[in-house]
């Protein structure tokens, strides 16, 4: 029943196209192979006790009753496991910051693991978890991250010295001279509270150690870079003592699936015990105690500018509250760095990113990496200055905005950005809504009483993740390089198969792969299977971060054919004895130019570089196999004295403008109209490109409204189940209209920028400038997400709801 | 904790199976553990994220919230159930793939029962009514857009409306 495909929009043959994802059949048919559906003979279960406290002493730790009952098998205590691995990696300088998946001596916030239990079931590991016992003495805690900081407060690490892991304070540009000369300055606070992205799937992960060959396999829902490696150090393995099976289906990341911590305590248990074991996070595990909230922020921003609107210089100030242990989240402040000025030319920026450690459950990798939450900052900055001045908010994005004729750009904290027409996506977009309608839509429904505002966002969506936040953040880091592969593998019978080095939760890279490879070598991609090679036996990769893929995985893909294609050519030159430049390929085949008759067909080469030795070229290598491992284009350097790096190589673009009224009973405010301006220059598959803007979207727009990890005074989440960390519902998010603009990026493959990212860059913001608009007539402002229908409420009727 | 034994005969996907299960066992996890239908997926088990939805005897319910001795001389379809004997998809199936009305597959299943149950009760819903079917179905991926378009598409194949 596929549809026959509508021509690309680039020219290509197959990129472009509408084509199914090679990933879906299986999952429709309930055929996917999740970490928990993945099973072995003998399998034990884990379950976990957990600290009840925010932060307390550990005094006793009573296993006995526990480990006695039928089917238990092991309860092990943070005492064995910490001494006979080693500490988590700690991204940032703070070296006494050690983290391992159990507690010794001390817990440091609610839901903390303190002993794992080991049984024939899950139901009886839980059951011997709760006969656990353990003495604790509570000690002070501290969930806010201002009091923290401040002079006397209770300690996360007393080892540290203090609860500030991060502290920096950069200034790219004559920041000091352009808000003297300013004929405005303009000072509020903006709030990012703690979300996270909460896959459907929580994190599950099956280790089994073969003593046979001293391997430890691996089975997990995981995406993230370098696992194996710190999966083996922890463990105190060598590197190819761990396999992990990339072939493992992931359901849902987006960013947050780093299940370090779990993984080298399942790992520890399976080879101690000598069983194959699985630990599944339940749902209050995985929100409470695994380690996947998200950016937690406030920012303090000072604006200088003109009375015509002219942005001369922002000042940022941005405090994260990290949570109980600072693995690699803290870099969350840095990857912003990369577009710290958003879309706009402004010529001075300070930036202040501190990381703050508190009783609350860790941070995780979030979608954005930190670019979600500035974003938001920077665009209600725009509206705050469009409000000071009175000033048409498109009008004065227009002004400022860079323009098309000046790209390549360079900001301020060094980053270029590769490509764009940002005025153009903008006017495709109000184009889109029918701006003067809707502004007339919005003046009607205030006019007849309604609360009703208009939301514009224009924001940056950086691509093709790489790491040169950690050298910007830790000069004691020099990781630079950030690559990823691709092998392409022509087989006797002719069938053609692509092997990545990492696993995918949901971005359908075998759809990518395949694409790109029927591409180059003119082949069907519906015929092309792309399998996830195991860590022994896969390519370097760093994993779908950071809107890396399309990128990087799909330039290797395409690497990778061009030498196929090389080597097909070489044998066609060798056997009509010319030179490659004289023949033509097509569809696999190669003629002579000119002589149609002189031809190779695709299955004649194959067998030529398969089986035909004496029919080959001297210096190629039989077999049809070629690898190609690439880094991230514009990277690989360290930051200047002054902090002034290229991160990201890509710069996508989106404008968001959102219409929202408010129900004047109760203070609900509902999505009427949504139009998404979207350029990520050429789209390899635009259903996909289109699906994950709209996720991105509807994730953002769950930020900006409903999801909060909450805390109360004594330290306890209190939005631990789906009853109150609200994702949004099919209720709940709009029908959205997606217009597409393409300035392909002159750095990839195809002109390809990345998308992983995209809606949830840019939703947060124009949800909450149009709740902001809503609300003006009222003279009643809101800067702190989600912005709940009782945070409206209380706003109203002028009382803080925080 | 008891840990008895009751015997239980389920007609799963048309065909009967029996097992031995205790009290306590929830019906995904006999589905999934025991009978190794592992397409039915664990989201939240409290009832809120639908990833776990089957169907018992046609009507749309979470198997993360019912006892699989609850279901003994009843009638169970998974996600394995509504592809054709033959392997061939439902028109439900091909139209998620159709449109792309999925990407990482975990909800997908949960969804899909949601979606064939309206189906079966309102063949020719509206935009209003697939949302209001999926609204107790959560995705992380989709947005739900491209979900909608799918089950809007399965509606007007199953009419043999052009779609």
């Amino acid at each position: 029943m596929t549809k026959t495909a509508a021509a690309s929009p680039y020219g290509f043959r197959y990129i472009g196209t509408k084509r199914r994802a090679k990933e879906h059949a299986r999952f429709v048919t309930g055929h996917g192979n999740y970490a928990a559906d993945v099973t072995l003979p003998g399998l034990k279960h884990v379950a976990l006790a957990a600290s009840p406290h925010a932060s307390a002493k550990i005094l006793a730790i009573r296993t006995d009753v526990a480990r006695a009952m039928p089917g238990v098998h092991y309860v092990l205590t943070g005492e064995e496991f910490c001494s006979a691995t080693d500490s988590l990696p700690i991204g940032v300088d703070a070296p006494k910051v050690t983290r391992w998946a159990l507690a010794r001596d001390r817990v440091r916030y609610a839901g903390e693991w303190v002993a794992a239990v080991v049984a024939d079931s899950r139901a009886l590991a839980e059951d011997a978890a709760e006969l656990v016992e353990v003495e604790y003495e509570a000690l002070p805690h501290v969930t806010d991250a201002e009091q923290a900081m401040a002079p006397g407060s209770a300690l996360v690490h007393p080892a540290h010295g203090s609860n500030v892991v991060l502290h920096r304070d950069f200034i790219w540009g004559p920041v000091e001279d352009q808000f003297a000369k300013a004929e405005h300055h303009m000072r509020f606070r903006a709030i990012w509270n703690r979300n996270a992205t909460v896959p459907i799937e929580t994190f599950a992960v099956m280790a089994q150690w073969q003593p046979g060959t001293e391997i430890l396999d691996i089975w997990a829902s995981i995406q993230m870079p370098k696992y194996p490696d710190q999966t083996a150090k922890a463990l105190r393995l060598p590197g190819n003592a761990v396999r992990v099976h990339y072939d493992v289906d992931v359901g849902g990341s987006y960013g947050v699936k780093r299940g370090i911590k779990h993984t080298v305590l399942v790992g520890f248990l399976a080879k101690r015990l000598g069983m194959p074991v699985r630990l599944v996070e339940d749902r209050l595990e995985n929100m409470r105690g695994g380690d996947m909230h998200g950016p937690d922020r406030s920012f303090d921003i000072d604006a200088a500018f003109d009375g015509d609107g002219t942005i001369r210089a922002l000042r940022i100030r941005a405090i994260d509250n990290v949570g109980a242990y600072a693995g690699r989240a803290p870099f969350q402040l840095g990857k912003p760095v990369s577009a710290i000025c958003g879309p706009y030319k402004i010529p001075a920026i300070a930036y202040e990113p501190i990381s703050v450690l508190t009783n609350k459950t860790p941070q995780e990798a979030v979608r954005g990496f930190g670019q979600a939450p500035t974003n938001f900052a920077i665009e209600r900055t725009i509206d705050r200055i469009a409000g000071f001045l009175t000033m048409d908010p498109i009008a004065l994005r227009q002004k400022n905005l860079i323009q098309h004729d000046q790209f390549p750009y360079t900001i301020p904290s060094g980053s270029t950005y590769d490509s764009g027409d940002y005025h153009a996506v903008l006017d495709k977009a109000l184009a889109a809504i029918d701006y003067p309608a809707l502004v007339e839509r919005r003046d009607q429904a205030r006019r007849a009483g309604l609360l009703a505002g208009i939301g514009i966002a224009t924001c940056l969506e950086p691509s093709g993740g790489n790491s040169a936040f950690e050298p910007l953040l830790n000069p004691k880091n020099e990781t630079t390089t950030w690559m990823d592969s691709c092998l392409v593998r022509i087989d006797l019978s002719g069938a053609i198969t692509g092997i990545m080095g990492t696993s995918s939760s949901g971005q359908g890279h075998e759809t990518l792969v395949s694409t790109v490879v029927g591409e180059i070598l003119q082949r069907d991609p519906a015929q092309i299977r792309v399998i996830h090679a195991d860590s022994l036996s896969a390519l370097p990769s760093n994993s779908p971060v950071g809107s890396r893929m399309a990128i990087m995985l799909g330039g290797a893909a395409a690497g990778a054919a061009r030498k196929i294609k090389e080597t097909l050519l070489a044998i066609a030159a060798h056997n009509f004895e010319c030179a490659k430049d004289d023949l033509d390929y097509r569809d696999g085949n190669v003629n002579l130019k000119g002589v149609p008759s002189k031809i190779l067909s695709w299955d004649q080469l194959v067998e030529i570089a398969h089986r035909k030795f004496h029919a080959m070229p001297p210096d190629v290598e039989p077999g049809l196999q070629e690898k190609f491992t690439w880094q991230v284009p514009t990277g690989g350097g360290l930051p200047t004295p002054d902090g002034r790096i290229q991160i990201y190589p890509c710069y996508a673009f989106e404008t968001h403008i959102v219409y929202v009224e408010i129900d004047s009973d109760t203070a609900t405010p509902t999505i009427k109209r949504y139009v998404c301006g979207h350029d990520c220059g050429v789209m390899i598959n635009p259903d996909i490109v289109h699906g994950m803007t709209y996720g991105g979207i509807a994730h953002g727009i769950g930020a900006a409204l409903y999801e909060q990890f909450t805390y109360d005074d004594n330290g306890q989440l209190t939005s631990g189940t789906f009853m109150d960390y609200l994702i949004p519902s099919a209720r709940e998010i709009p029908a959205i209209t997606i217009v597409d603009h393409c300035t392909p990026s002159p750095l990839t493959t195809f002109g390809q920028k990345g998308s992983g990212e995209a809606g949830y860059l840019g939703a947060p913001a124009a949800v909450a400038n149009a709740i902001n608009d809503a609300l003006a007539p009222r003279n009643v402002e809101i800067n702190a997400l989600p912005i709940s229908h009782l945070a409206i409420w209380d706003a109203l009727a002028g009382r803080n709801s925080r | 904790m008891s840990e008895t034994l009751y015997r239980i005969a389920v007609t799963v996907n048309g065909v009967e199976r029996t097992g031995q299960v205790t009290a306590r066992t929830s019906l995904v996890d006999w589905l999934r553990e025991h009978l190794h239908l592992t397409g039915t997926h664990i989201g939240c088990e409290h009832g809120i994220c639908g990833a776990c939805s089957i169907m018992l005897d046609g009507a749309p319910v979470r198997s993360c919230l019912i006892y699989a001795v609850q279901t003994d001389g009843h009638r169970v379809t998974t996600v394995e159930g509504l592809t054709h004997p033959d392997g061939r998809l439902s028109i439900l199936q091909d139209s998620f793939c159709e449109t792309h009305g999925l990407q990482c597959g975990y909800c997908t299943p949960g969804m899909l029962i949601a979606a064939q149950a309206l189906l079966d009760a309102n063949p020719r819903p509206s935009e209003d009514d697939i949302r209001e079917a999926i609204s107790g179905n959560l995705c992380r991926c989709t947005g739900y857009q491209q979900i909608v378009e799918a089950i809007a598409l399965a509606a007007k194949r199953i009419s043999g409306e052009p779609a």
